[in-house]
């Protein structure tokens, strides 16, 4: 290559980064559409790209007259709860796997790959009958405990990784400085694993608040079912009300969206630290 | 202020041995340098001081208290990494200042304190600034300022001037040797290159295979290598090494020459003779012990390199101070200076001069 790239090849470059944004953020303009568009005109305006009329109509419903709010706190505490407890565990695991050497460590590595193997579908019913017994059915700490289960395995090789792009020298020099481990953990290591602790953070936060399967089987109860659960209920009591499921659709986006705003930029470093380093 | 003993100290990884054995006393105040090729164990030595690395056999004391299970911490003791570690999220002062922080001294002490260091290592205008914001060489005065500022009884080195340029280093180097000859702690400094290790070094420590192969002055270890290791990593360019039969009064060589090696009680049992490339002489053809023919002469001004082919002998490389005429493809003489010649045994222990009281 020359050090002058043809503004023919850069043009290339935009359209096809155009064309995938397009792709891959249609489904969302199509979400808003028809949240956006007044019920009658959603079967005839059909594949219209903008609607001749538009309504936050379906919002007003969604909000005030169906338990959607009540969706939406059961999954905000189920999704925050798992994030917290399992960033936690993980951070603590992946440390250890980082930095000691000990007995059991290529086993306990080697369970965490095996629990990742097995489709969900089959440890359902296990998963079901654990929870009944334990008489936790239809309560959103059952479900913080199994998504946190599931999730620590991938979170703590995350975490793994981001800690093994530490350096051990720093935590060697803050020990030298007069730091305990611990010290040095606190005051060396845990600013500099922001970004590893944000990524792991919104990757189980956004897996949480987006999981049906689990959360249909655990909870049956109006009062303790989380959104996607929700969800399903406007296609059974209102004979799909698209608009209304929609606009549902956009609100839920709203948490998912703050959340990355909020930690975007740990998360691009983090990620792009991960990767050169990995 | 810090004496250091070592006793029998040994480090393995479960059966695999690193170091063994190590008995070494460290006067207070002494710049004391460990040198040897990679994987000598030289580095794991330094941790081991510094606390980093458990002892897996011996004592370790510092001032006749044994430090064997003593935090790093609690050592008081300093150590500049080879990566510099500097804290990434820290600005140059509060680097410098954090092993005050930690050990909860008021800030206007601290800032005193890293304000003088700075000073002193040239680094006034930067202490705002973060480690990703220095060059090289600053870094490295940072990590030099973060040790000297809390006084500590001893100073630790790992390879520290392994990542700069060559000009830099040299100029480092003499900053580490004004920092000594002000400060007067002691320092213990691991490194592989030998030019560090001579100029800086009071004693220096030849380890290889996790054994000390020699431990005494640079000129000792220059003049009296114990063996043939320290005798060939000591020196630059390296020592020529030639097969030999211990003959009386000398040795003879492989090519037939003899060598007579006077100061010698005995070279009954030598196998191998050696001889530094500054200790040959080149002579006209015929005039010295051996016959050789240039193969290539790289003129440095100062001296002239022969890489020299010997007759009967293999290469052999001479080191001429000043300039000489010859040319790649001359045939020349090459007299060895008897009384700098080495001799090895078997076993690659030097043999003991019998002369030359120091």
């Amino acid at each position: 290559m020359t050090t002058r790239s043809s503004p023919l090849l850069s043009a290339a470059r935009y359209l096809a980064l155009a064309l995938y944004l397009g792709f891959a953020l249609f489904p969302l303009y199509w979400l808003l559409k028809i949240a956006l568009t007044p019920d009658q005109l959603i079967y005839t305006e059909g594949t219209r790209m903008l609607p001749t009329l538009t309504t936050l109509e379906n919002f007003r419903t969604v909000v005030f007259q169906t338990p959607f709010l009540s969706y939406f706190r059961n999954s905000l505490v189920v999704s925050l709860g798992t994030a917290a407890v399992t960033t936690l565990i993980a951070a603590g695991a992946g440390y250890a796997f980082s930095r000691f050497r000990f007995r059991g460590k290529k086993l306990i590595i080697g369970l965490m790959l095996v629990t990742q193997m097995f489709p969900l579908l089959m440890i359902i019913a296990p998963i079901y009958k654990m929870v009944a017994a334990l008489g936790m059915l239809n309560s959103l700490t059952s479900l913080i405990i199994v998504y946190t289960a599931f999730n620590i395995p991938f979170a703590t090789f995350l975490m793994q990784s981001f800690f093994d792009g530490i350096p051990r020298d720093l935590e060697e020099a803050a020990m030298m400085d007069g730091c305990t481990r611990f010290q040095a953990l606190r005051k060396v290591v845990f600013p500099l694993t922001l970004p590893g602790l944000g990524a792991t953070l919104g990757f189980v936060f956004t897996a949480a608040w987006s999981e049906l399967l689990f959360a249909l089987m655990l909870i049956n109860s109006n009062e303790t079912m989380t959104f996607p659960v929700g969800l399903l209920t406007f296609v059974s009591k209102f004979s799909v009300d698209w608009g209304q499921m929609m606009a549902a659709g956009v609100l839920a986006l709203i948490p998912s969206c703050i959340f990355f705003i909020f930690i975007q930029r740990y998360l691009v470093q983090g990620l792009t630290s991960g990767a050169v380093k990995g | 202020m810090a004496r250091m003993e070592l006793r029998n100290v040994r480090k393995s990884y479960g059966s695999v041995e690193v170091l063994r054995d190590i008995d070494l006393d460290i006067d207070d105040g002494e710049f004391i340098v460990l040198v040897g090729p990679s994987g000598c164990g030289k580095s794991t030595l330094l941790r081991m001081i510094a606390g980093l690395e458990p002892i897996s056999g011996g004592d370790f004391l510092i001032d006749g208290e044994r430090m064997n299970d003593v935090r790093p911490r609690d050592r008081d003791i300093a150590m500049v990494f080879q990566s510099y570690a500097l804290y990434p999220h820290m600005d140059v002062a509060r680097n410098m200042g954090f092993s005050m922080e930690i050990r909860g001294a008021p800030a206007e002490e601290r800032a005193r304190r890293v304000a003088e260091a700075a000073r002193t290592l040239g680094l006034d205008t930067l202490l705002q600034r973060l480690p990703k914001e220095l060059s090289g060489g600053q870094r490295q005065r940072v990590a030099m300022g973060r040790a000297i500022i809390r006084d500590p009884r001893a100073f630790l080195f790992d390879e520290p001037l392994s990542n700069l340029d060559a000009a830099l280093r040299v100029e480092m180097r003499l900053e580490i040797a004004r920092l000594h000859q002000r400060l007067g702690t002691t320092m213990i400094y691991v490194t592989h290159d030998q030019v560090e290790a001579l100029t800086l070094a009071d004693r220096i420590v030849v380890l290889d295979g996790g054994d000390i192969q020699q431990v005494g002055s640079p000129l000792d270890l220059y003049e009296r290598p114990a063996n043939r290791f320290v005798a060939r990593f000591i020196g630059s360019p390296t020592m020529n090494v030639v097969p030999a039969t211990g003959a009386a009064g000398g040795v003879r060589l492989a090519d037939g020459a003899r060598i007579a090696l006077p100061h010698l009680g005995d070279a009954g049992n030598a196998v191998e003779l050696g001889i530094r490339p500054e200790h040959i002489d080149v002579v006209g053809a015929g005039a010295g012990d051996l016959e050789a023919t240039a193969e290539l002469v790289e003129h440095l001004g100062s001296d002239t390199n022969v890489y020299a082919q010997v007759d009967g002998l293999g290469p052999m490389m001479v080191r001429v101070h000043g300039n000489i005429a010859a040319r790649a493809g001359d045939r020349l003489g090459l007299k060895i200076q008897a009384r700098n010649a080495h001799v090895f045994a078997a076993d690659g222990t030097a043999l003991r001069r019998a002369e030359r009281s120091a």
